[in-house]
């Protein structure tokens, strides 16, 4: 048996792979296919960007000026649609290629030509998203939640956004498959379950949401493929069916999706916190399990996005406690985190400031979901603007945020140079500004009663979109800052020493040099 | 009462409403009816505990940042794990949501117990309108947005109520129990009246119901809370309350028009 070696370095193969584009084609190394997850997640962020900047035009001042109020609602469809399907998720499953295996010390993923398969599914999945905008009628006008009827109704846009939600979900479901299999049975030996780093259990556990409930989503716009073009009647009452079947369906599937999208980010976090408070996260054990209960729980909470559609008392009642329940295992986690720091010995490179961004303000959209969770608020809140504000809390303070720590923390790793701490700070706090320019002052603008998906709004809105949109205009433009430094990095960055932080202590960086080699741990190490 | 007192009292009472907010738009609209009073009270009694529980915290955080760091010298210790104190952090969140629980259920079950109505309108939602009908008056019209297009589009300068004006709103006597019955016609709608406290999806096939008791004469708007195709943004709900004895010579009103309408529409009449 051949002892380990100290560092998995892996001689150069001068095995006949192709280079090219074939080798970006071809390729079944979970780092390549990792990097490509993340440029087409980059790539799909900026044409999702622009649209929200398109909506932001609009709603920068009351009247209609920029586009049409049907352009306008297939502006907020695909904006939602493309960044939740095409930019968030393939970012963090970039960020599972690059890291699991690196992390667990095994070679590559269980399935890597799956893997590959996993990947290219995408960008036809985001072309058909594209393009659906150019059809006859144009793009799917409903919102992403795609609520029937009214999608029933709508022209062929909507057909091209069904088989690309079809697409997306058979890339997750493999790629979930192969994300269990490799943390299940390829971590190195004296790597217990319960040594795993906690972003490899984030992945552990959001694998399981993913094939759980992509499926449904699948199974619920299949119905309304059928409703549109084969006469069944699902989601129509004349036929004997209940348009609130739809949205039972899709909530089924989207409640666990948005743990599925922060439960990764939380996982980079627990990474990065621990390594720039030089001290090791605190509760490594009540993390997981407060991952897996919020796991747990996100299933049986679905309709508290349903408060308005007529549910009797009982069933409002029961959704309104289950939900505020999900308060107490996410309060666990931000208290374990606060308490990592407390005492540590803090510095705050760039990744730091992004994690700690993330804590401070997916924290501020965890209080604002609690004050959704609470039925008879919820009933003058739904469908407002204080929706949206909550939201992108979670989803662009929180996971987004969480992203970013997630890259540059780990791309000296992947590239073997170091990006500009300086810019990385401006990108920092340009973005923490804008953000919150952008998205605290809507939650006045529901509380105040501001329907959300309308493109005109009543006068005494003015205010507080016209400083909406300007904090998006800025927030849209600090992202340019992040294209570049991220490019200047790997084309001109200084050499990255093997060890750049010093309180990281995790597989990738205590084991492999810095760049890690194409192929790395091709021989298991020996975790104590 | 000390003159202190008295100043004291009087300051109160002059920023109650500075407190309430709603005319700085920070806060949800002064509530016009018990429901939505009590769904304002929830609201601060909650919002009070979020801040309160996030200042803490972060306070935690913050004199970390500041004093717990390698550039100022600080050692990290070496401690990363505590029962007690996860038992701890798990169990008094938890009651404090029972805290809070508690008086919201009360609200949820008043609110649903639309039973003893006074007044029963069904409000049907259109692409892109809404209709009345007065069950126990036979009384029924249309209630479109009444914006000029004009307005809209920059070419003429935008009234005080734009976006948020009906050509026939939904008339009500105040001090009574309204029911609205809701229901659409071709996708789903919403009905909402923020000061009213209500908002009831309407769903075609399904009638679903809502409740509100308006105390006070007035003007109340609302727009239309789901997405429901291109107009969504432009099918407002305009609620007038009146006192009984108007609304009843309005009623009188409605009833003529109808049977005058039905008149000229007969076969044989003026039509």
């Amino acid at each position: 048996m051949e002892a380990a070696h100290a560092h998995g370095q892996a001689h150069e193969h001068a095995h006949d792979h192709p280079s090219g584009l074939m080798r970006w084609v071809a390729t079944t190394n979970h780092k390549d296919i990792g990097t490509m997850y993340l440029w087409f997640s980059f790539a799909m962020f900026m044409v999702g960007g622009a649209m929200a900047m398109i909506i932001r035009t609009e709603l920068f001042q009351p009247g209609l000026q920029v586009v049409n109020p049907d352009f306008f609602n297939q502006m907020t469809t695909l904006h939602g649609l493309i960044m939740v399907f095409g930019a968030i998720m393939p970012a963090f499953v970039g960020f599972a290629n690059w890291q699991i295996p690196m992390m667990i010390g095994a070679a590559d993923m269980a399935f890597p030509r799956m893997n590959n398969m996993s990947f290219w599914l995408l960008p036809p999945a985001g072309l058909l998203l594209v393009i659906s905008l150019f059809v006859p009628g144009g793009g799917a006008a409903a919102g992403w939640t795609l609520y029937a009827p009214l999608t029933v109704q709508l022209g062929m846009g909507m057909d091209l956004t069904i088989f690309a939600v079809h697409i997306l979900g058979l890339s997750s479901i493999m790629g979930s498959i192969n994300i269990i299999t490799t943390i299940l049975n390829m971590r190195a030996p004296g790597m217990t379950l319960f040594k795993m780093p906690m972003f490899v259990w984030t992945w552990l556990i959001t694998a399981y949401l993913l094939i759980a409930v992509m499926p449904v989503l699948a199974g619920a716009v299949t119905m309304i493929l059928t409703d549109r073009h084969f006469g069944t009647a699902f989601f129509n009452a004349a036929g004997g069916g209940d348009p609130v079947l739809y949205q039972h369906i899709f909530w089924f599937f989207g409640h666990p999706e948005v743990y599925i999208i922060a439960i990764p980010a939380f996982g980079v976090v627990s990474q990065v916190i621990p390594a720039f408070s030089r001290k090791p996260l605190f509760g490594y054990v009540s993390m997981v399990y407060a991952t897996a209960s919020i796991a747990v729980l996100s299933f049986m909470v679905w309709a508290h996005h349903m408060y308005t559609v007529g549910m009797p008392t009982a069933a409002q009642l029961y959704y309104m406690y289950a939900t505020m329940l999900i308060a107490v295992p996410t309060g666990v986690k931000v208290f374990n985190w606060v308490a990592t720091m407390w005492k540590g010995s803090l510095s705050f490179e760039t990744p730091m400031l992004f994690a700690c961004g993330f804590l401070f303000l997916f924290t501020m959209g965890g209080f604002s979901g609690l004050v959704l969770s609470i039925t008879p608020v919820d009933i003058q809140l739904h469908d407002t603007y204080y929706v949206v504000a909550h939201f992108h809390y979670v989803m662009v303070a929180g996971a987004l945020f969480s992203a970013f720590a997630g890259i540059y923390f780990w791309l000296p790793k992947w590239t073997g140079k170091m990006y500009n701490e300086t810019l990385g700070k401006w990108h920092f706090w340009l973005s923490m500004i804008f953000f919150n320019v952008t998205f605290f002052v809507q939650h006045f603008l529901g509380l105040a009663g501001m329907p959300r998906r309308i493109p005109d709004y009543a006068l005494q809105f003015t205010d507080f979109n016209r400083i909406s949109s300007i904090g998006a205009f800025g927030f849209g433009l600090s992202q340019l800052l992040f294209l570049y430094i991220v490019v200047q990095t790997i084309r001109s960055g200084k050499k990255a020493p093997d060890r750049p932080w010093e309180g990281a202590d995790t597989l990738e960086w205590t084991h492999l040099p810095t760049p890690a080699p194409y192929h790395s741990f091709e021989t298991a190490p020996v975790v104590k | 009462m000390t003159a202190l007192r008295k100043i004291a009292a009087a300051a109160a009472l002059a920023l109650y409403p500075a407190l309430a907010m709603s005319e700085y738009k920070l806060n949800l609209q002064a509530p016009q009816t018990p429901i939505a009073e009590r769904i304002f009270d929830l609201h601060t009694l909650i919002l009070v505990i979020c801040v309160v529980i996030f200042v803490g915290v972060f306070a935690f955080m913050f004199y970390a940042v500041f004093r717990h760091r390698k550039s100022v010298g600080h050692k990290a210790a070496h401690f990363h794990e505590n029962t007690t104190v996860e038992v701890l952090w798990t169990v008094v969140p938890f009651f404090i949501l029972i805290g809070m629980a508690y008086p919201a259920t009360k609200v949820v079950i008043d609110m649903k117990d639309t039973s003893a109505a006074d007044v029963t309108i069904k409000a049907t939602g259109l692409q892109w309108a809404w209709s009345y009908d007065y069950l126990n008056e036979g009384i029924g019209f249309t209630s479109a947005l009444a914006t000029p297009r004009a307005q809209i589009m920059g070419i003429e300068p935008k009234g005080p109520n734009y976006l948020l004006e009906v050509d026939n709103p939904v008339v009500v006597p105040t001090g009574k129990k309204i029911r609205i019955l809701v229901t659409a016609a071709d996708v789903i709608h919403s009905w909402w009246v923020p000061a009213l406290g209500a908002k009831q999806d309407a769903i075609p096939g399904f009638i679903r119901d809502t409740w509100f008791r308006a105390e006070k004469p007035g003007v109340y708007r609302g727009q239309c809370a789901e997405l429901c195709g291109k107009d969504h943004g432009f099918m407002p709900i305009v609620v007038e309350a009146r006192s009984p004895e108007d609304y009843a010579k309005w009623v009188a009103e409605q009833k003529a028009k109808t049977a005058k309408q039905a008149e000229q529409a007969a076969p044989g009449g003026k039509g």
